[in-house]
């Protein structure tokens, strides 16, 4: 995998020497090997921090919003579920694409940093990546057991871009995506309940799941309301915060790629992506199927009807 | 404080679109038809204006039964805000499903301005219903209710 990065890196500084863009959007190297994080290049120079490897799972779509709005061209480097926020993100008219020169980039899979820590390895002094297999301080895993839970679903179908680097071919999800959907569907509303309010206690109200998320960049969100009722008040019930849950999901409901973001993102470990995948199964159900950022045009199903859609008491559980 | 409590009455916060819903509540009324004094009216311009976050604000603040009555597919006063309504609703009230809520807190309902005798069905049937399932716990918070 190392030839990626090189190929990526040269890419980038041919353009950046070209003046076609005058900053590169990639990943940096942390202190830590795993630690690695998104960041924006301006030289040549700031380019050795450069990294491409099975740590840069993060989705760097979102930053476009902003970086777009600044003078001149930006270079971003896009996995392949970058690639859908991006288009749903140039979709909802949140970043200017004629700013943007976007590399898609091949991906086999990221590594989720909390299944090493599960596995005992804190420091990551040494890795090597195969197309199924990494190896970490000499200690070799299949990708399938630490891989990011999104990346164990993903097509990794490489969009539309003005480039694409890619060397190996493509994998297919080995797993359906709506497994435990399907799963928490076929039980009581009560298991229901007790699964959910014992995932949902356990959050603290970090609001990463929030920030991170490609789909919600509204400039003031309505959770950061003093007058919400809730603000600098402890819980009183552990299952207080569904609101919050609810109403997150209900808020990229039709817009959510599946980018696993949140899930990814959050120290409590709650997986968030069963409530969006919720929603996605229920469109694709109920109103077709409709996979969000495939492309920048069509109509979301939530800004959409047909006179024969079913009425809310027709629909029922799974 | 316990006391009061177990003899409380189930609240039931019913949404109405003005130009029907709420118009076919005042013909329940002067036709003399009879609904549940439990049920707390709240006018919306359209079934579309209510937000999700509306129906949890309820919810959240002790509200057994939400129900959202608008005009008929097809009639709505701005042509197709009950169309939108629909797919959301539909959606919500599913992950609420998915969430272990009980499905029968929640409706919608489409009523007419000439539908006072459905209306007065209606909410004879919801509160009968809410009363079943007793109170609220599973969405209320106590954090909002005081
Ligand atoms: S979801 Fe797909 S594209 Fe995204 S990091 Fe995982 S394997 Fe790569
Ligand atoms: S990231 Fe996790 S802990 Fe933080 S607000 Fe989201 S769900 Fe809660
Ligand atoms: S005006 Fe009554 S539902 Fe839209």
């Amino acid at each position: 995998m190392q030839k990626l990065e090189t190929l990526m890196l040269e890419k980038a500084k041919n353009l950046l020497s070209s003046g076609e863009v005058s900053r590169v959007l990639g990943w940096k190297k942390g202190e830590l090997g795993y630690d690695v994080e998104p960041s924006v290049f301006t030289s040549a120079q700031s380019l050795d921090n450069f990294v491409y490897n099975v740590f840069c799972g993060a989705n760097l779509s979102k930053y476009l919003v902003q970086e777009t709005k600044k003078e001149g061209k930006i270079l971003v480097f896009l996995k392949p579920c970058d690639s859908y926020s991006f288009n749903q993100l140039i979709k909802e008219h949140r970043i200017n694409k004629d700013k943007v020169y976007t590399v898609g980039v091949e991906c086999q899979g990221k590594i989720d940093n909390y299944k090493l820590k599960e596995n005992g390895i804190e420091v990551v002094e040494s890795f090597d990546e195969e197309v199924d297999f990494v190896t970490v301080n000499g200690k070799k895993f299949t990708k399938g057991e630490i891989v990011l839970g999104k990346c164990s679903v993903c097509e990794k179908k490489l969009l539309d871009y003005d480039e694409v680097i890619s060397i190996n071919e493509k994998r297919s999800p080995d797993k359906d995506r709506f497994e435990m959907v399907k799963k928490l569907e076929s039980m009581t509303a009560d298991e229901r309940y007790a699964f959910w309010k014992d995932q949902l206690s356990n959050c603290i109200r970090c609001n990463a799941c929030r920030n991170v998320c490609p789909a919600c960049t509204c400039t003031k969100c309505v959770f950061d309301n003093d007058n919400s009722g809730i603000a600098s008040k402890a819980n009183s019930d552990s299952f207080e915060e569904k609101m919050f849950h609810i109403i997150r999901a209900f808020h990229v409901a039709g817009r959510c790629t599946d980018c696993g973001e949140c899930s990814r993102v959050c120290p409590q470990h709650i997986p968030l992506h069963l409530l969006n995948r919720k929603f996605i199964g229920d469109i694709n159900r109920l109103y077709g199927t409709y996979q969000a950022g495939e492309d920048t045009t069509s109509k979301g199903p939530l800004t959409d009807y047909t006179k024969q859609d079913v009425d809310p008491s027709d629909v029922f559980g799974g | 404080m316990q006391e009061i409590n177990k003899e409380k009455k189930p609240l039931i916060v019913a949404f109405c679109c003005n130009w029907c819903s709420y118009a076919g509540a005042d013909l329940a009324g002067s036709s003399r038809l009879s609904y549940p004094a439990d049920v707390k009216i709240i006018r919306v311009p359209c079934s579309c204006r209510v937000n999700p976050m509306f129906i949890l604000k309820a919810f959240q603040r002790g509200a057994d039964g939400v129900i959202i009555c608008g005009c008929h597919p097809g009639d709505c006063h701005y042509t197709t805000g009950n169309y939108y309504a629909r797919r959301r609703m539909s959606l919500l009230f599913s992950m609420l499903d998915y969430l272990g809520i009980e499905r029968e807190r929640t409706r919608v309902e489409w009523v007419s301005a000439a539908e006072g005798a459905k209306f007065s069905k209606v909410m004879n049937e919801f509160a009968s219903k809410i009363n079943e399932l007793g109170e609220n716990k599973r969405l209320e918070d106590l954090r909002c209710k005081n």
